[in-house]
């Protein structure tokens, strides 16, 4: 197991570098120029340019830049953000908390409702519940995110008045529910789909007909027996999902007009800024990363027959 | 649904096979899994469905002018700005009402099926080109090849498709539809050639790939007649499943102001322009985020389709 751990760790290292890479690749070969988009319609003088990209080291080769910007990110320090002149870690500090807040939110809803859509469908696979579940999640996944948030605000929020339509404080749980719904809604109708597909397929196995012959509870049969087995594909799914549940989060901020990680990433992309834009992917790379691992390592927990030497 | 096809032939085939040691009539033909494929999809009204929708769509890229005349680009700001919508009058220019510019939408909205099926239709088949190949070379070649392949395919799918498609915009001056498509199908490759790889594995094991190798026959000719049609189903699945998205993700990106902008047409912009007049004026909003949900629901249920018809699972 701590081999296993270990090797995977030191797979994620290329990957990481490569991804980056990519990403650093694409913002600084920009034939924009950040520094000049900074000064906007003011008279600038072009040494004064020059002057602030030797110090943000703007002036580097590319490759050169990259190798500053790595080691910068392994001792915990994800450059400078150029139009406040405030570390990107503290931008990130300052924008996550309310992010992970929403992210979780949304996470929670597609997990509870998800599962329980999903295992309900598959029960009554071929009913008419099942049916209306099928239409429904697929219209869910026909309705893009930007389109299902703006529906949802014009009705629970301008018609209904239930709701404000952005969200004034991001303390406030009630006023996160709607943004949470709009971005748990995709992830929402493949659990669906994933979760019924599933519990179909294994209603019908040898292992449940077993337990339900011994005259196991049927509690028991579909708690316990059924549903370990059902959530393997589950669970791989959403761990790959978390990441985009915060990369989703670029669309949902804007409507709903959140303070968090997407909307700094908005505003970084249009101000060109490539430290900021980075630091945040690399933290969402990092974050999937992570969450696959784990994903992994979950399954040796859901079937005791994988064994990670 | 293919659950009513499935157990329609679970009845027939005893029954076939009954007649034929009878009677012993014509003998079935072996149908291969295409005309298998094919069978099950006619029978199922989800594929007919989606099918009717497509077309459709697809006149209306190719000839707009069939649904709607009038120009997308003129408007009258003065006798129309942001008319209401008058549903009684089918199909005419006031039908869906105007914009803020006095353009009709419904007029727009026809116009804008193009960019948006141009996008989807682009993407899917670049992805599925390039990620078959990479997929094909490294699952059939392995050794340092595909570890090579496979980790820049991990190098590629860490990237979040919509932000590295977002970032590569940004850094591109002149945005036109093409560099919509090649940023999405740049990110989008990776899923294909995962599942490629995976298949051509499964395939290369196989005894008549082993036969055609033993006969003599070269490594080109065994991929391309024994490898690649035996392993191509999951693909066209996968790649019809994503279609959908790939639309999706272009109005996405254009309403961010990420992907086309106003000269151009495109829902994605009508959408982007209709959401600072949403609480006076929905409709400018809602007709073009209708009909991107219409026509990505249409390519979802053709990928549904296509999935339960490939799949043998599901036989």
């Amino acid at each position: 197991m701590g081999r296993y751990v270990a090797r995977r760790l030191l797979q994620m290292i290329p990957v990481f570098i490569g991804s980056t890479a990519l990403i650093f690749c694409a913002m600084y070969a920009l034939p924009g120029d950040p520094v000049r988009t900074m000064m906007g319609e003011k008279s600038y003088d072009p040494a004064q340019i020059a002057n602030i990209k030797a110090d943000l080291g703007l002036d580097l080769p590319l490759w050169h830049q990259y190798w500053n910007y790595l080691t910068g990110l392994f001792q915990g320090d994800f450059g400078t953000q150029i139009a406040s002149g405030r570390p990107v870690s503290e931008v990130i500090a300052d924008a996550l908390p309310v992010t992970i807040q929403l992210t979780l939110y949304s996470f929670a809803i597609i997990v509870v409702v998800g599962i329980a859509l999903g295992v309900l469908g598959g029960l009554r696979a071929d009913t008419w519940v099942d049916r209306v579940l099928l239409v429904f999640t697929m219209l869910l996944i026909s309705i893009p995110v930007f389109v299902l948030g703006f529906v949802l605000q014009y009705f629970f929020a301008f018609e209904l008045q239930w709701v404000t339509p952005t969200v004034q404080s991001s303390d406030s749980w009630g006023q996160l529910t709607l943004p949470a719904v709009v971005l748990a809604g995709l992830s929402l109708a493949y659990v669906v789909r994933l979760t019924r597909t599933s519990v179909a397929e294994n209603l019908r196995s040898d292992f449940v007909r077993t337990a339900v012959a011994k005259g196991l509870p049927r509690r028991r049969v579909v708690g316990i027996h059924l549903m370990r087995n059902s959530l393997i594909p589950v669970v791989t799914f959403l761990g790959t999902e978390l990441g985009a549940l915060l990369a989703g989060a670029v669309v949902t901020e804007g409507i709903f007009n959140v303070h968090g990680i997407g909307n700094v990433i908005y505003q970084s992309l249009m101000r060109l800024e490539g430290a900021t834009v980075v630091g945040v992917v690399s933290l969402i790379v990092i974050l999937y990363l992570a969450t696959s691992l784990i994903v992994d390592l979950l399954y040796a927990v859901l079937d005791p027959r994988i064994r990670y030497a | 649904m293919p659950e009513p096809a499935l157990t329609k032939e679970r009845q027939d085939a005893p029954a076939a096979g009954a007649a034929s040691t009878e009677a012993a009539p014509k003998p079935e033909k072996a149908r291969s899994l295409w005309q298998d494929a094919w069978r099950s999809l006619r029978s199922n009204p989800l594929f007919m469905i989606s099918a009717v929708l497509i077309v459709l769509l697809l006149t209306m890229v190719a000839f707009p002018g069939l649904f709607a005349d009038g120009s997308p680009r003129d408007g009258d700001q003065a006798a129309h700005y942001l008319t209401e919508p008058n549903l009684g009058h089918l199909f005419a220019n006031d039908w869906l009402g105007y914009d803020a510019h006095g353009r009709s939408v419904y007029v727009r909205v026809i116009y804008g099926a193009r960019n948006s099926v141009l996008a989807g239709l682009a993407v899917t088949v670049l992805v599925a080109f390039f990620g078959t190949l990479v997929g094909m070379l490294a699952g059939y070649f392995g050794g340092w090849l595909d570890s090579l392949l496979s980790r820049i395919t991990d190098i590629f799918f860490g990237i979040p498709f919509l932000l590295g498609a977002m970032v590569i915009l940004t850094a591109v001056t002149e945005r036109s539809i093409w560099m919509v498509i090649t940023a999405l199908a740049v990110l989008g490759w990776t899923q294909v050639a995962r599942v490629a790889r995976g298949s051509v594995l499964t395939v290369k094991q196989s005894d008549y790939v082993q036969a055609a190798k033993a006969l003599g026959a070269g490594t080109w000719r065994i991929l391309m007649r024994h490898v690649l049609p035996n392993a191509i189903a999951p693909v066209i699945v996968v790649a019809t499943v994503a279609l959908g998205g790939y639309i999706g993700a272009e109005a996405t990106l254009s309403y961010l102001g990420l992907g086309l902008a106003d000269p151009a047409i495109s829902w994605g912009v009508d959408i982007d322009t209709g959401k600072d007049q949403l609480r006076n004026a929905p409709h400018v909003l809602l007709f073009p985020a209708l009909m991107v949900s219409i026509t990505v629901l249409a390519f979802i249920m053709l990928g549904d389709a296509v999935r339960s018809a490939l799949d043998p699972k599901s036989r």
